[in-house]
C-alpha cells in the first residue's frame, strides 16, 4: 500500500497580523512566514509512522500550489519521510477554487493505482473552507471520514475514530482505499531536523502540467470566488470591571450581560 | 429556482440553526424574488412546522439517518436537490456540512462558499461574506455553479421570532446507496451540551486551571449554570485537563457564540483564532497585562478561582 498526503503552505500560526492586499483581491503577502499547514503536518506524520510500522510502502505529496511553496513543503513535510512531491502549479490550477484543485489532486493520485490511502489534514488553515477532502473523496469515488483522532489500519480495512460534534466520538470500520481527514489527537506531529532537511532536498519534485493529468483549464475554471478582502470591522472598546470588591465587581457583570449585552 | 436550506434534526427537533438559517433565507429570497425550501433528512421531526420560519415546502427525505453516515447524506441530499431544483443551497457549517456538502458540491459540479458569518443579495446573487486566515481577515464569496452552495457558521443571524405558516411537506425517495462504512462504537460525552462549533454560551479555561479536577470543578459548573458548553485552551487540553474536542482555536473548533467567557486564558495569537468573532467576550485574568483583555468586551482582573465559583452562585440565583 502506498499513501498519499495532501498537503498545502499557508500563513504560520504565529503570524499576528493578516493585511488585506490594497486592491482587496486577497492578502498582502509581504513580511509573512509560512508554513505547512498544521493539520497536513498531522497527516504527513501519520503516513511516515505507517510506514515506520511497516503497514505501508511509502508516502507520497501532493499539492496544488506555487513553485515557492515547494522548499516549504520540502523542509515541513517531505522530510518527515516522504519519498516525493508532486506539485500541480499550472497558472489554471493556481487560479483553481477548491473543486478545481480537487479534481487536479484526484488525477493526479489516481495515475498510480498503488495508492490506497489519502491524507489530508481537517481543515487549511488559510481558507478555511474543508472542502478539498470531501470534495477529492468524491472525485476519487472512495469513502471519506472526516475530523479522525485516531486511525488503524492493516493495509486492507481500517478503523478510525472520527470527532462528530457536541463531544462524540465515533467508532468507523472499512475497507480502504479512503479518504482520511486528521484531527488533533491522532499523532504526535513532528518537525524536521536539520539532516532530514538536508536529506529532503535531493528528493524528487514531479510537476505534472494539467494536460499530463488528462484535464484543461475549463475542467478547473473557478465556480466558487473570493474577492473585496477586507479587515474585519474593530471590536467595540471593552473595559474593565471593578465594584471595589470581588462580589460587586461580579454584579456589575452580571448586570452588563443582560441589561447592555443583552446576552443573558 | 428557492433557495433550499439544510433543516438539521437531531431526535426529532429541529437544531437551532433550521429556524436561523429559514428566518434569513426568507430575506434573501424577497430581495431575489423567489421563496424558500427546507430539506429535512429523515422522518420524525415535524417539517410542516419549518413553515413559521418561511418554508413554503419542507423536502423531507425518508431514510434511515439515525446514525450519520456521509454517502448516505450526501446521496439524499441530492436527491432533495434533485427533487427542489433549487438556484441556491444553505447549510449550517456543522460536522454534516463539512463531511457531506463539499462532496454534494463535487457530486453537482459546482462551487460553494463555506462558513459564512453574513449573506446578502447583491446584483442578484447570493454573496457570503466570511472569516478567512482564522478570521483575521474577511472576504466576500459568491458562486457561479447551480445551485450556489453556501454553508454558514452557527449564531451568525440570531434566533428569529415563529411566524404562523405551515410547509407544505414533499416527500422524496432516494436510493440509500450499500454502506461502506460501519459505525461499531459511538461514545458520547457525560454532560450532553451543545456541540462547541453551535454553542451560543462558552466557558472556557486556560492553563491556569492546574488540574482536570479544577476545570471540573471550576469551569463545568459554571457553563452549566450558563447553559453554556465548556471549552479550553490548547495549553489546557495538552495538559489533559479537557479532552481535544474541547480545545477552541487555530488547531481546534472555531467558535462563533453570543457569549465567550475567557477564564484563565491569556489570549495568544491562536486561540483568539478560534474565537475572535464571538459577539461579547468576558476575560477573567489576573494579570491585567494579558493580551486577552485587548479583545473582552468586559474584563475582570481578579483570580478565577474566586470569580468563577461566585458568578456561578449569583447566576443560578438569576434563574430561580
Ligand atoms: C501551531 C500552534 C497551534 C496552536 N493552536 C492553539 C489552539 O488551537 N488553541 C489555543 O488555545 N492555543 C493554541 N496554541 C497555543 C497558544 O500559543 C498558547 O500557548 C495557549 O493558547 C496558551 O493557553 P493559556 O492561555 O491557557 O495559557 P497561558 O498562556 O499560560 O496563560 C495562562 C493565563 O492565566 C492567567 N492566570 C494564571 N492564574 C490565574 C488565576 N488563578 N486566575 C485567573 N487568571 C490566571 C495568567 O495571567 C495567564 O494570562 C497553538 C500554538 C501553536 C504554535
Amino acid at each position: 500500500m502506498k499513501i498519499a498526503v495532501c498537503a498545502k503552505v499557508a500563513p504560520d500560526t504565529t503570524t499576528p497580523r493578516i493585511q488585506p492586499a490594497a486592491d482587496g483581491s486577497g492578502i498582502d503577502t509581504s513580511g509573512i512566514k509560512f508554513a505547512v499547514s498544521p493539520y497536513d503536518v498531522f497527516a504527513a506524520t501519520l503516513g511516515v509512522e505507517l510506514v515506520e510500522k511497516k503497514v505501508a510502502a511509502s508516502v507520497h505529496l501532493f499539492t496544488v500550489g506555487d513553485e515557492g511553496d515547494v522548499a516549504t513543503l520540502r523542509s515541513g513535510a517531505l522530510a518527515l519521510g516522504c519519498e516525493d512531491l508532486t506539485l500541480i502549479g499550472d497558472d489554471a490550477a493556481k487560479a483553481a477554487d477548491a473543486l478545481g484543485a480537487s479534481k487536479a489532486l484526484a488525477a493526479a493520485i489516481g495515475k498510480d493505482d498503488g495508492i490506497t490511502l489519502v491524507l489530508t489534514g481537517k481543515q487549511a488553515i488559510d481558507g478555511d473552507s474543508v472542502q478539498v477532502p470531501g470534495m477529492l473523496a468524491e472525485f476519487l469515488g472512495w469513502p471519506l471520514v472526516s475530523m479522525v483522532s485516531s486511525f488503524e489500519t492493516d493495509g486492507t480495512t481500517f478503523t478510525a475514530v472520527r470527532n462528530v460534534g457536541g463531544g462524540v466520538q465515533e467508532t468507523v470500520q472499512g475497507n480502504l482505499p479512503a479518504v482520511i481527514t486528521c484531527d488533533k489527537g491522532l499523532v504526535q506531529p513532528r518537525y524536521a531536523k536539520l539532516p532530514q532537511i538536508m536529506k529532503a532536498k535531493k528528493k524528487a519534485v514531479h510537476t505534472p502540467s494539467l494536460g499530463d493529468l488528462g484535464l484543461s483549464a475549463d475542467d478547473v475554471a473557478p465556480k466558487a470566488s473570493h474577492t473585496a478582502y477586507g479587515e474585519p470591522p474593530p471590536r467595540p472598546p471593552g473595559r474593565v470591571l471593578d465594584g471595589g470588591d470581588l462580589s460587586s465587581t461580579l454584579d456589575q457583570l452580571v448586570t452588563a450581560l443582560r441589561d447592555e449585552a443583552k446576552v443573558l | 429556482m428557492s433557495i433550499l436550506v439544510l433543516a438539521e434534526q437531531e431526535h426529532g427537533t429541529f437544531k437551532k440553526t433550521a429556524a436561523e438559517l429559514l428566518a434569513k433565507a426568507t430575506e434573501l429570497a424577497g430581495s431575489l424574488g423567489t421563496t424558500v425550501d427546507a430539506v429535512v433528512l429523515g422522518t420524525g421531526a415535524d417539517a410542516a412546522s419549518l413553515g413559521a420560519y418561511g418554508a413554503a415546502r419542507a423536502f423531507v427525505v425518508d431514510g434511515d439517518f439515525s446514525s450519520y453516515d456521509g454517502d448516505t447524506a450526501v446521496a439524499a441530499l441530492a436527491a432533495a436537490v434533485d427533487a427542489a431544483s433549487p438556484s441556491v443551497v444553505l447549510a449550517p457549517a456543522s460536522y454534516l456540512a463539512k463531511d457531506a456538502i463539499p462532496r454534494l458540491a463535487a457530486r453537482l459540479g459546482t462551487g460553494q462558499g463555506s462558513e459564512c458569518t453574513d449573506l446578502r443579495v447583491d446584483g442578484g446573487a447570493v454573496v457570503g461574506r466570511r472569516p478567512v486566515y482564522a478570521g483575521k481577515v474577511l472576504c466576500d464569496v459568491t458562486v457561479s455553479g447551480t445551485p450556489a452552495i453556501f454553508t454558514v457558521r452557527a449564531n451568525s443571524f440570531g434566533q428569529p421570532e415563529a411566524g404562523s405558516g405551515a410547509a407544505e411537506v414533499v416527500q422524496v425517495s432516494f436510493d440509500a446507496p450499500a454502506p461502506r462504512l460501519t459505525v461499531v462504537k459511538r461514545e458520547t460525552p457525560e454532560q450532553d451540551a451543545v456541540d462547541l462549533t453551535e454553542a451560543d454560551r462558552i466557558v472556557s479555561g486556560g492553563r491556569s486551571l492546574k488540574s482536570a479536577e479544577n476545570f471540573d470543578a471550576i469551569i463545568r459548573p459554571l457553563a452549566k449554570a450558563l447553559g453554556a458548553t465548556a471549552g479550553a485552551s490548547r495549553a489546557a487540553v495538552d495538559a489533559g485537563y479537557a479532552p481535544h474536542e474541547e480545545q477552541v482555536g487555530q488547531t481546534g473548533k472555531t467558535v462563533n457564540p453570543s457569549l465567550y467567557i475567557a477564564c484563565g486564558i491569556s489570549g495568544a495569537i491562536q486561540h483568539l483564532a478560534g474565537m475572535r468573532t464571538s459577539k461579547v467576550i468576558v476575560a477573567i485574568n489576573t494579570d491585567p497585562e494579558a493580551p486577552i483583555f485587548e479583545h473582552a468586551t468586559y474584563g475582570v482582573v481578579a483570580d478565577l478561582f474566586d470569580v468563577c465559583p461566585q458568578l456561578t452562585t449569583k447566576l443560578g440565583a438569576l434563574d430561580s
